[in-house]
């Protein structure tokens, strides 16, 4: 066969390679001269980007005291290419480390597992977060050390040593919160717990960043273009807490050798005025290089410092959740002011027996809630469980139940600012249904009427209860941050919540919180001058039980609300209530008197042995 | 006719402008190799123990080598390709036993003071083997018989490659079928081939990235609208009548721009589905032309369409349904998909970035700031044209583009002028050699095809492989070089 007829097929193999050349040579057109100038060599090496850090916006209480601000720490960082002839046991001596760990981290610098950026023609991370001094003795050598150089960048401080579980910390940012947020890129700083963490985006302002041009030797020629494409770091905005720092100081002495829980709250507005939860740390622990150190200590403790009890913490409310029940009957007409239930030492139904402490009988709301009778609210809550005719089934009688329940706020997540709220336990009949394969009634689950039970309640759901009473009603979302500069609140903070009971019917049960100051079990909680209004709880769990006072004052025009958790504390006039106090006179009257100030540091020095130790 | 050519006449008749081509791409080589290896303040060392002086000996010991193969006489080629061809397969074979790792791969040998990779000279002896059986006279491509033969010579190569774990130097070996193609091999065949590999490539290289205000992926609809163009050109080169393929063309450009201005204008959808409607048009078409006007070969251009979206549906449906994760990432990284850090994606961006940062007219001789500061891994070996791009610019990188265009169809205009079969067609893997490495090593340098870690002729640094294309270029040169001997 002859060849002759493929002669031609030369020109397609020709035409082939013309072809690719060709295509090839319109991609270099578009990758070399179409694409934008800026965009191509924004990536370059010949750009050095400097980006310029915001300061991170600072912390005050109502009163305009400072709490958190920044303080300038410095980064010591090396290039690798430029560091020739460096007196290395004189650079060791000035930044106080030794040879052996100068060596350690150069290695660690150089090794790419450890450090994926790495390029020995960019700056890398030294030593991170020396201290003013060491970095004003290495400033005067600074021009010794070849291919050394320092970056400032700035580290949290705090003006005292409280409220660590509100302030909150930052660090480092780790790689997930890179990948979520690509503002971020590695040795960022991102708050990590508390305020810091919630008001990330407020208190962080936005990068800026200087574009300068770099000759091939990379030494510096100034801004590109003048700094057209600069940009001006916009700093973080302020806060102003709600705390009281006062107050919340007091909190803690108090607190000191317990665990458990303060919260106080601003009816009116539903700002948090303090946040005690014990024990606790000093949020200076979590801050410049020993924080990793500190950060696995208080991790490790048995006693959870770093769990914020106040919103972490679930506890059965005990007595103080008597309020709630008295209010469903009264909404429900289970119940008048007027009507009395027996008490001969305790509620008897059947095989079913609650305990109570000798008191006259029978008992009506105001005198049940004085004295905290058990079996006035076990016969209110069985007949209201019990009553088919109302509700059909026992069930609907619970839904009811559970729905008054929630609507003050219990059983699901408040929305406070804080990370990490948990939500507490409201039972519903579904959870009965399970759990009893549905053969309960009112008898069955009586318990929870007094706040035992299943019944859980953080603190803070505990002092936001005492500020519905105070409010008759209503409550806003418990919230830390009480203004931002130039923003605004999120609107779940600034609207009011109303319960489903009437503002009415809150006064009997005000009018019965006020007597257990003046005559009943809260005697420890009156302060002659202040109409406080309170409730104990003593909340019996399988330890010695959680002494529990939740108030508010003054009984008129409320300005603080509070609940008091303090662990294995035995009865809650014991621990709880006389603490309630101190809290609620230096609220108001900006002070102790003098008999207090024996009193709260007669209290401060009171231990309670948990496991049989102190902490 | 006198029995020896004097060595006069001999280099009368060298084919000078491919030498010249040859000394140039050399050169600039060297000097690129320069341009990437080169340190910021550094002196230039020219000692062997850098790398640059180490490419000088290489070029030196490679033009000595030139120099000898024009002093052989041609004729040994004929004789002895077989023998050559079985003593490189045999080396082929033990290399993996002897081999030193060089990471992960088992190619090359050690061999005291520098290391040699048999496989790129294993290209030079297949070319002559295949080259012989090929010009035996009878031989015919089109026999099934005869192109399995063909075939076997270059699979063994191949097989023996990848058992060493080099890939991509395997599949060079595909670049014979131009000269399969060139001898009679059906068009259609290195056409569906051609097309195959780029709906493959096309479709997963660009699947996730999704066209601008448009919920359709770049792959699937480049790789639709090529099968839709492929149909048109197949029916326009079998079919008499260009009245069918300007109706299949007009018809779907009319249809695609209605999809186009809908999904634009009206309501965001995946355009493919348009595309997926032209292409079944166009099979129906075209089997309702072929039963009406009797034109079976119109069954062959709907039955390529047919097979080219059972093909882009298949490999979207094996690649995403049936292969595990891990499998998925090979090919992946295989295609330059996977942006890890140490994996290809990387290198390609930055290669971009250092061709995009040259401008039009490049920083300069020394002055690539990208290369220098090692943000290119392997700039000196395959990714050796981002310092060209770099220093040189559009105008530089596009000259050496040129510089191989010209040599390329240099080499064809060489190959033609053969006498005997046997030397055309080795000039012919010659081409189909250079043609495939510039394809595949520019291309994933410039982000087009995947990283596939084959050198660029004559640039990228190593001796095995300047010395292999050497070889190569230089047998086919002295074989030229004694054409006029034959003509009596």
């Amino acid at each position: 066969m002859s060849h002759f007829n493929y002669d031609n097929r030369r020109y397609v193999i020709g035409g082939i390679a013309v072809v690719i050349v060709a295509i090839y040579i319109l991609r270099l057109l578009v990758l070399q001269i179409m694409s934008d100038d800026y965009k191509k060599n924004a990536d370059s090496n010949a750009f050095l980007k400097k980006i310029q850090y915001p300061a991170r916006g600072l912390i005050y209480d109502r009163n305009g005291h400072l709490l958190v601000y920044n303080e300038p720490a410095y980064n010591i960082m090396v290039v690798m290419n430029e560091q020739h002839g460096v007196d290395t046991i004189d650079f060791c001596r000035t930044i106080g480390i030794s040879r052996q760990q100068y060596i350690d981290r150069m290695a660690e610098i150089k090794d790419s597992r450890l450090n994926p950026g790495y390029s020995r023609y960019t700056p890398q991370l030294f030593v991170s977060q020396i201290s003013a001094r060491k970095f004003s003795y290495l400033q005067e050598k600074m021009f010794k050390f070849k291919g050394f150089s320092i970056e400032k960048r700035a580290m949290r401080h705090y003006a005292t040593p409280y409220a660590a579980h509100v302030l909150g910390d930052v660090a480092e940012v780790s790689q997930t919160d890179i990948e979520k947020d690509d503002y971020y890129r590695s040795g960022d700083y991102i708050g990590k717990l508390g305020i810091e963490k919630a008001y990330e985006q407020e208190l962080r302002g936005e990068k800026g960043i200087k574009i300068m041009l770099r000759d091939v030797r990379g030494r510096n020629k100034g801004h590109y273009q003048d700094g057209k494409y600069d940009r001006v770091p916009i700093p973080g905005k302020n806060l102003t807490l709600g705390i009281d720092r006062e107050l919340q100081v007091l909190g803690e002495r108090l607190m000191r050798g317990k665990k458990g829980s303060i919260v106080a709250i601003e009816p009116s507005t539903g700002e948090v005025l303090c946040m005690v939860s014990a024990p606790t740390f000093s949020p200076d622990e979590l801050v410049g290089p020993d924080r990793g150190k500190n950060f696995q200590k208080l991790q490790a403790s048995p006693h959870k410092p770093l769990l914020n009890r106040a919103i972490m913490g679930q506890y059965p409310p005990g007595s103080t959740f008597k309020t709630t029940q008295g209010l469903v009957f009264l909404q429900e007409q289970i119940v008048s002011t007027a009507t009395c239930y027996p008490c001969y030492h305790g509620f008897y139904k059947g095989r079913t027996h609650v305990g109570c402490h000798g008191h006259r009988s029978p008992v009506a709301l105001n005198y049940a809630l004085e004295t905290s009778c058990n079996s006035y609210f076990c016969w209110g809550f069985y007949n209201m469980i019990m009553s088919k005719k109302k509700y059909g089934t026992y069930s609907n009688a619970l839904t009811k139940w559970k729905d008054y329940m929630v609507s003050m706020g219990f059983g699901y997540r408040l929305g406070i600012d804080l990370p990490g709220e948990k939500r507490g336990m409201i039972p519903n009949a579904a959870y009965y249904d399970k759990w009893y394969k549905s053969r309960w009634n009112g008898l069955t689950i009586i318990s929870d009427a007094i706040g035992q039970g299943e019944v859980m309640l953080t603190p803070l759901q505990v002092a936001n209860l005492g500020a519905t009473i105070a409010n008759r009603g209503y409550y806003y979302v418990p919230h830390v941050v009480k203004s931002i500069e130039g923003g605004n609140l999120d609107t779940l903070y600034t609207t009011r919540k109303y319960t489903m009971v009437e503002s009415k019917n809150y006064l009997p049960v005000v009018a019965g919180m006020r007597n257990a100051v003046l005559s009943g079990t809260c005697k420890g909680a009156n302060i002659p001058g202040l109409e406080v209004c309170g409730k104990t709880g003593t909340a019996e769990n399988r330890g010695h039980d959680h002494s529990v006072f939740m108030g508010f004052a003054p009984m008129n025009a409320p300005k603080i609300a509070i609940s008091v958790y303090i662990e294995n504390g035995g009865f809650g006039a014991e621990f709880a209530v006389p603490a309630g106090a101190l809290m609620i006179e230096q609220y108001l009257c900006g002070h102790l008197s003098e008999a207090s100030e024996r009193k709260a540091e007669q209290f401060a020095n009171r231990f309670i042995s948990y496991d049989g130790k102190r902490y | 006719m006198e029995k020896d050519i004097s060595t006069n006449s001999l280099f009368r008749s060298l084919d000078w402008i491919t030498i010249l081509l040859y000394v140039a791409l050399v050169l600039v080589g060297w000097f690129s190799i320069m341009g990437a290896t080169y340190n910021f303040g550094d002196p230039i060392s020219l000692d062997f123990s850098a790398k640059i002086g180490k490419q000088m000996l290489w070029i030196g010991l490679a033009w000595i080598c030139a120099f000898s193969i024009l002093k052989i006489d041609d004729k040994i080629y004929d004789t002895f390709s077989n023998f050559i061809y079985i003593c490189m397969m045999a080396l082929l074979l033990i290399t993996p036993f002897i081999a030193s790792r060089h990471r992960g791969s088992m190619s090359w040998i050690d061999l005291g003071p520098f290391n040699m990779q048999p496989a790129e000279f294993a290209k030079t002896a297949t070319a002559l083997a295949l080259s012989k059986l090929m010009g035996t006279y009878g031989f015919n491509i089109t026999k099934g018989k005869h192109f399995l033969q063909a075939c076997a010579i270059v699979f063994i190569p191949v097989i023996l490659i990848i058992m060493q774990r080099e890939t991509g130097s395997a599949l060079v070996y595909l670049s014979f079928f131009l000269a399969f193609y060139r001898e009679g091999m059906s068009g259609s065949i290195l056409f569906v081939g051609m097309a195959a590999v780029v709906y493959f490539v096309v479709g997963l290289r660009y699947d996730e990235l999704a066209m601008d205000h448009m919920n359709t992926s770049v792959g699937a609809f480049v790789v639709m609208v090529l099968i839709w163009l492929f149909t048109v050109i197949l029916d326009l080169i079998y079919d008499s009548n260009k009245k069918h393929a300007r109706i299949m063309f007009l018809g779907g450009t009319v249809l695609l721009a209605a999809g186009y201005a809908v999904s634009f204008f009206i309501v965001v959808f995946d355009l493919s589905w348009i595309l997926l409607g032209i292409c079944v048009g166009c099979i129906l078409y075209l089997v309702f032309q072929s039963f009406r006007n009797r034109l079976p070969r119109l069954l062959f251009v709907a039955a390529f369409c047919v097979g080219s979206m059972a093909m882009h549906y298949s490999t979207d449906y094996v690649f995403n349904h049936i292969m595990e994760p891990h499998q998925q990432s090979r090919v992946r990284v295989l295609l330059g998909l996977e942006h890890d850090y140490n994996g290809a994606g990387y290198n390609v961006r930055q290669s971009e970035i250092a061709i995009g940062s040259g401008g039009i007219f490049g920083k300069g001789f020394l002055n690539g700031t990208q290369t220098k500061l090692k943000y290119v891994p392997e700039q000196d070996t395959d990714f050796i044209f981002c310092t060209i791009g770099e220093e040189w610019g559009f105008f530089g990188s596009s000259l050496v583009l040129l510089v191989f265009l010209v040599f390329i169809l240099r080499l064809i205009h060489v190959a033609e002028r053969q006498k005997f079969a046997m030397y055309r067609i080795y000039g012919y893997c010659v081409v189909g050699i250079f043609i495939f490495h510039l394809f595949i090593n520019i291309g994933m340098v410039i982000g087009l095809t995947p990283v596939i870690g084959i050198p660029l002729p004559f640039f990228s640094y190593g001796g095995s492989s300047l010395w292999g294309f050497t070889f190569l270029l230089f047998i086919f040169l002295r074989m030229d070089a004694g054409r006029n001997r034959n003509n009596g």
